[in-house]
């Protein structure tokens, strides 16, 4: 492929034509259970995380299908957020991080030495565990991701349009240019998913997203879930199994490992499959044994 | 609603037992306590008192003794050594007011981009980004007649070579406050949330993206209180200056680059209070009065501006 994925388009009509334009390689389709083909958006192979030389995650291989809501469940401290923030580069920020393995991006290395972390987030957006809203009004909150990306559409459409794609304009077009500080915490995450999908991107990545958040407006963020995943990829971190076996279509269990000291622990995809089969007739007992609540 | 009857004799003794046990545990604090807390907090006023003491004295000496000479001659009239009726801090006052301007240029610049380098920037692990924190902060307690003598050395002669020039004045003041905008700035920036910067990363914004856009704008409340703090430590310094030039008894307005002398409100005052005539303690007086009016204002429309631009969290 001679197109890099990474590169970025100046508009959201250049963005999404191209998108549309990345051929989808035969080897890469796999027919799903439903019959029909998915593009593999991410994939995974031998992944492992190290900081400072101890592992956080290993030998991680899974893949993403495109519109589809992939979903990581484990008990606490196996890992998820650590292989999910390998997904957007975020894990480059922390200075000791050390990622080996392959990851595939679209079919590209998205580690590979040609590759700009800042243009990768521009094309893979997260949403993180306790909502962060900019000390700005909600429009600048929205709008900060375009005006930073060049777009020059006009911005009261493009706020509307990813408020309305979050679920939050009706509460908010009255009040756009007050404190985003002033909303409730399920309007705040609400509207960090806004900020996340006003730049257009192919994917999504939410870290444990409704953790700090009241039922109803978990209910509300699953019901959106739900809605964005027609158009962006979804891939989601969980310690609610609940969660993820009501929104997502594959699910992969990572289960805690310790080395032989007692000292170090990480992560290991214990089964990676779709949720239904995790969720009814999941292979490994481990995996039983987590989603019926005997263990973690 | 009635009051509870009790059914038997035996029942009622046990209630009311049980409520005077809980009124008395409810009742007043004990003595011992009240006296403490009564104690501890007459302690905190007193230093309160003892701090605010000090600096009500000096203002009440000051106004007692200048009163008498307060009067426009004192900002339109140059200052003279025999002419007490008509003497004025016209120079100085001028000298003053540019050298702070041309010193709130210097620093705030200067500051911020230092402060922005340590903390956004810099890897800590390095042993020169390490000797650079700690020296800025000796830097902040150096003497201010050393920087008068770094000054003397390296502005006024030698590498810049101006000569002594208002600027050189300004250039050396600069350096004697600008630790302390530094290390403001430092704490503004640490201030800011980390989520907020991951936020924004994973936006796709460039380091320089977010610290212009997201962190430097949460910063500014603590940027200026430094740069309030810095210049009004500028304003009142003499040591640093009498080494650079303001020592020439100037009666002309004096200008930015012009080599003909400049002077300053405190190089003024010790000037007129070392001299013998009472008179000329009262023109002192008057001067201190004038300075402390300066540094209201300017702190007043700092702090304006402060206020103005503030984002609330």
């Amino acid at each position: 492929m001679t197109q890099d994925p990474t590169d970025r388009p100046g508009t959201a009509r250049e963005a999404a034509a191209d998108r549309a334009s990345i051929a989808v390689r035969p080897e890469f389709q796999q027919r799903d259970t439903h019959g029909a083909t998915r593009e593999k958006v991410f994939e995974l192979e031998d992944i492992s995380v190290f900081y400072g030389g101890v592992p956080a995650v290993q030998e991680i291989t899974m893949d993403v299908r495109k519109n589809e809501v992939t979903a990581l469940i484990g008990p606490s401290g196996c890992g998820k957020s650590t292989l999910i923030r390998c997904l957007n580069r975020m894990n480059d920020l922390v200075p000791t991080a050390k990622v080996t393995g392959q990851l595939l991006y679209h079919g590209q290395d998205l580690y590979g030495p040609k590759v700009d972390p800042v243009q990768v987030r521009k094309l893979i957006g997260m949403v993180f565990q306790k909502p962060n809203p900019f000390p700005k009004s909600i429009y600048d909150n929205i709008a900060f991701g375009p005006r930073i990306l060049g777009m020059k559409d006009d911005m009261d459409e493009i706020v509307e349009k990813a408020l309305e794609g979050a679920a939050l304009w009706g509460e908010v077009k009255d009040r756009l240019h007050d404190n985003a500080y002033g909303l409730s915490g399920g309007q705040q995450q609400r509207l960090c998913i806004a900020r996340c999908i006003a730049v257009s991107p192919d994917v999504i990545l939410m870290d444990e997203p409704c953790s700090a958040l009241d039922p109803i407006s978990t209910g509300k963020i699953e019901d959106l879930m739900m809605e964005l995943k027609e158009e962006y990829s979804i891939v989601i971190v969980t310690h609610n199994m609940q969660q993820a076996a009501r929104v997502s279509d594959r699910t992969a269990f990572i289960m805690v490992e310790l080395d032989a000291t007692e000292q170090n622990r990480w992560g290991r995809i214990v089964e990676f499959d779709e949720t239904e089969k995790i969720f009814t007739n999941p292979s490994d007992s481990r995996t039983e044994d987590y989603v019926t609540g005997k263990v973690g | 609603m009635e009051a509870y009857q009790p059914p038997t004799e035996r029942t009622r003794l046990a209630v009311a037992g049980a409520r005077a046990s809980v009124a008395a545990t409810l009742g007043n604090q004990p003595r011992g306590d009240v006296i403490r807390n009564n104690l501890f907090a007459g302690l905190l006023l007193l230093s309160v008192l003892i701090a605010l003491a000090g600096l009500v004295a000096l203002l009440a000496q000051a106004f007692a003794e200048g009163a008498s000479a307060l009067g426009p001659n004192l900002i339109t009239n140059p200052p003279s050594t025999i002419d007490t009726a008509n003497a004025g801090f016209r120079p100085a006052l001028i000298g003053s007011v540019m050298m702070i301007a041309f010193v709130i240029l210097l620093i705030v610049p200067l500051g911020v981009g230092a402060a922005v380098y340590l903390e956004e920037y810099a890897d800590r692990t390095r042993w020169w980004n390490r000797l650079i924190e700690l020296n800025i902060q000796n830097l902040a307690a150096v003497p201010s007649i050393i920087y008068g003598i770094l000054g003397l050395g390296f502005i006024v002669r030698g590498p810049l070579d101006l000569g002594f020039i208002l600027i050189a004045g300004a250039i050396t003041l600069a350096l004697l406050v600008l630790p302390v905008v530094i290390i403001a700035g430092r704490e503004a920036i640490r201030a800011v949330p980390p989520s907020i910067r991951e936020g924004s990363l994973a936006l796709g914004a460039t380091r320089w993206q977010t610290t212009r856009r997201q962190v430097l704008p949460a910063a500014i409340p603590g940027v200026a209180t430094g740069v309030i703090l810095a210049i009004s430590r500028a304003l009142g310094e003499t040591a640093p200056l009498l080494l650079v030039g303001a020592t020439v008894f100037v009666t002309f307005d004096p200008t930015p680059l012009g080599d003909n002398g400049y002077s300053a409100l405190p190089v003024q005052i010790f000037q007129y209070a070392t001299r013998p005539q009472a008179d000329f303690q009262t023109l002192a007086a008057a001067g201190i009065i004038l300075m402390l009016v300066v540094l209201l204002a300017m702190n007043s429309v700092a702090i304006w501006l402060r206020n103005r631009y503030e984002q609330r969290w």
